[in-house]
């Protein structure tokens, strides 16, 4: 990277709080432009909830987002727009069931970019060769596998043209034999040098793309380094006990 | 392995169960009036003074069902609505006419309501004469005096009343889409009302539309209500012919067969609108 450092995510102290259950008890992060940052951690750690905070799916309940210099706040229009530029990958792939591949990743680019039904197409076809399935066009979500339909919301979100990539447990619903395929776009998007904030368990995506590794646990960062550092190096109890359960097997 | 285990199949295709004897005995039951109301003079004569009635009856259905259809829809928004005023203003809606039988709804509204609201208008126009805007005053005047009439104020009473029942078929159909489909409409930068417009409610709708087509099968005989604002609606036309003839058999045999007409013919079209859905 030619480019001076740029933070793309700045994260202050955030908090969200589900009536007494503390999700994110006070996490803050810097992500700079083109880094890949992985989050893990045990479920109800809070890393999802985190995730979601940073296009303000949850409102915080206190502390602050900043997206590439600007601060999320409570107006509707201007969160709109943030978020227009902050791709979001589900677990559960969310596409649109009524429409079809094609109609699912150009509905938003005329909706909210106001582009021609001809642009969008075109940009839509660009992103559908890009994950692989441009001959899926015409189909609709119910009829692929869940690889594929994984493949097509990473498409869709591409086709927005965002700074930012969130992805929220991206492999987790889907069959074993399904999940390369789905991180093999991942990498390709993480050496392109799209910034990336990554929840999931894949060690192998964790050591081949991200820069840094977060563990979170009870709502709170325990541990941020290197993916190698925590891998081999460990240094917090909770880190080795949740690194020795998932890599047990 | 038991891969080949005996699970039921659904069958496909046409059926002796998709057409049973009800079917038949309401065939039946056309021929029989079709033929009685060919060949007895007095029947005759009861169809040819009722049937003055059935363009009223359609006009009334069709009007207050597009009517309910907005606000059912307005209402149904309002009531998963997270702003509050919206959302107890729709409930408050809801609640109202639920609570209230349809017929007394029907009197309060044509007879309450609607003068009240006429009075304010008439009041608000007075009011714009006064101050020297005639040009509106006096033309709302004129409309507020000539525009009730009493097939409105039933178009507006059926309205109503069916918004609300509509009202809480949109939102069962809006709950029923996954929260997933908002977020991720909203996580792509559209907007709360841009992703209900494109993503929520195309789906819902197409989830009730069998509630729908059953709502607009009911309303068309709910309109038989309206008889009592003396609208003239078949059933209206028919109570004016037996009280005048004392015809009752011919006049309530004929009446009813016409509403079967409606409604039988209604109730296919719309099981076969939910095959058609149900085999994409």
């Amino acid at each position: 990277m030619t480019n001076e450092p740029r933070d793309m995510i700045v994260i202050k102290d955030l908090h969200k709080h589900f009536g007494n259950v503390k999700a994110v008890n006070g996490v803050s992060l810097t992500v700079q432009k083109g880094k890949v940052i992985v989050v893990i951690g045990p479920s109800g750690s809070g890393k999802s909830t985190m995730l979601r905070c940073i296009n303000h799916l949850e409102t915080p309940t206190s502390g602050e987002i900043w997206i590439d210099g600007v601060k999320l706040g409570h107006n509707e229009k201007e969160l709109n727009e943030t978020r227009a530029e902050v791709g979001m990958v589900f677990q559960q792939f969310n596409l649109f069931p009524h429409l079809s591949v094609l109609e699912n990743v150009t509905i938003a680019q005329k909706v909210v970019r106001g582009r021609s039904k001809e642009e969008a197409q075109e940009i839509a076809m660009k992103q559908l060769t890009r994950v692989g399935i441009p001959e899926k066009a015409d189909s609709y979500p119910n009829n692929l596998s869940g690889g594929q339909q994984q493949r097509v919301a990473i498409a869709r979100s591409l086709a927005m043209n965002p700074k930012i990539m969130l992805f929220d447990e991206p492999t987790s619903a889907l069959d074993p034999e399904m999940i390369k395929e789905v991180l093999d776009v991942m990498l390709d998007l993480a050496k392109e040098g799209m910034t990336m904030v990554c929840v999931t368990h894949e060690m192998g995506f964790a050591r081949s793309a991200a820069d840094e590794v977060l563990f979170m646990d009870a709502g709170v960062v325990v541990e941020h380094t290197t993916p190698e550092d925590l891998y081999n190096n460990p240094k917090e109890e909770r880190t080795k006990l949740f690194l020795s359960q998932i890599l047990q097997h | 392995m038991e891969e080949n285990s005996p699970v039921p199949i659904e069958q496909e295709g046409f059926q002796a169960k998709d057409i049973s004897w009800w079917f038949w005995a309401i065939i039946l039951i056309f021929i029989w009036a079709i033929y009685i109301i060919a060949t007895r003079e007095n029947y005759q004569d009861a169809f040819q003074f009722i049937k003055a009635g059935i363009a009223v009856t359609i006009k009334t259905a069709l009007i207050s069902y597009a009517f309910a259809v907005v606000l059912g829809l307005l209402a149904g928004l309002g009531r998963i609505s997270k702003n509050i005023f919206f959302n107890n203003l729709a409930r408050l809606y809801v609640e109202l006419i639920r609570g209230i039988p349809m017929l007394v709804l029907i009197f309060f509204i044509a007879l309450v309501g609607v003068p009240i609201f006429v009075d304010g208008l008439n009041a608000f126009g007075a009011w714009l004469v006064k101050i020297g805007l005639g040009f509106i005053g006096t033309p709302l005047n004129e409309f507020g005096n000539s525009a009730f009439t009493m097939n409105s104020r039933a178009i507006i009473a059926l309205s109503v009343t069916y918004g609300a029942f509509l009202a809480e078929i949109f939102r069962a159909g809006i709950q029923s889409i996954g929260k997933g489909q908002m977020e991720a409409g909203r996580s792509l930068g559209m907007s709360y009302g841009q992703t209900m417009r494109h993503i929520i409610l195309p789906q819902a709708v197409r989830n009730v539309l069998p509630a729908l087509g059953n709502d607009f099968v009911a309303m068309v005989k709910d309109t038989a209500l309206v008889s009592v604002l003396a609208v003239r609606d078949i059933t209206q036309v028919s109570r004016l012919y037996a009280g005048s003839t004392f015809r009752f058999r011919e006049a309530y045999v004929t009446v009813s067969v016409m509403y079967l007409a409606m409604t039988v013919a209604l109730s296919l079209l719309i099981q076969l609108m939910e095959r058609r859905l149900n085999n994409d």
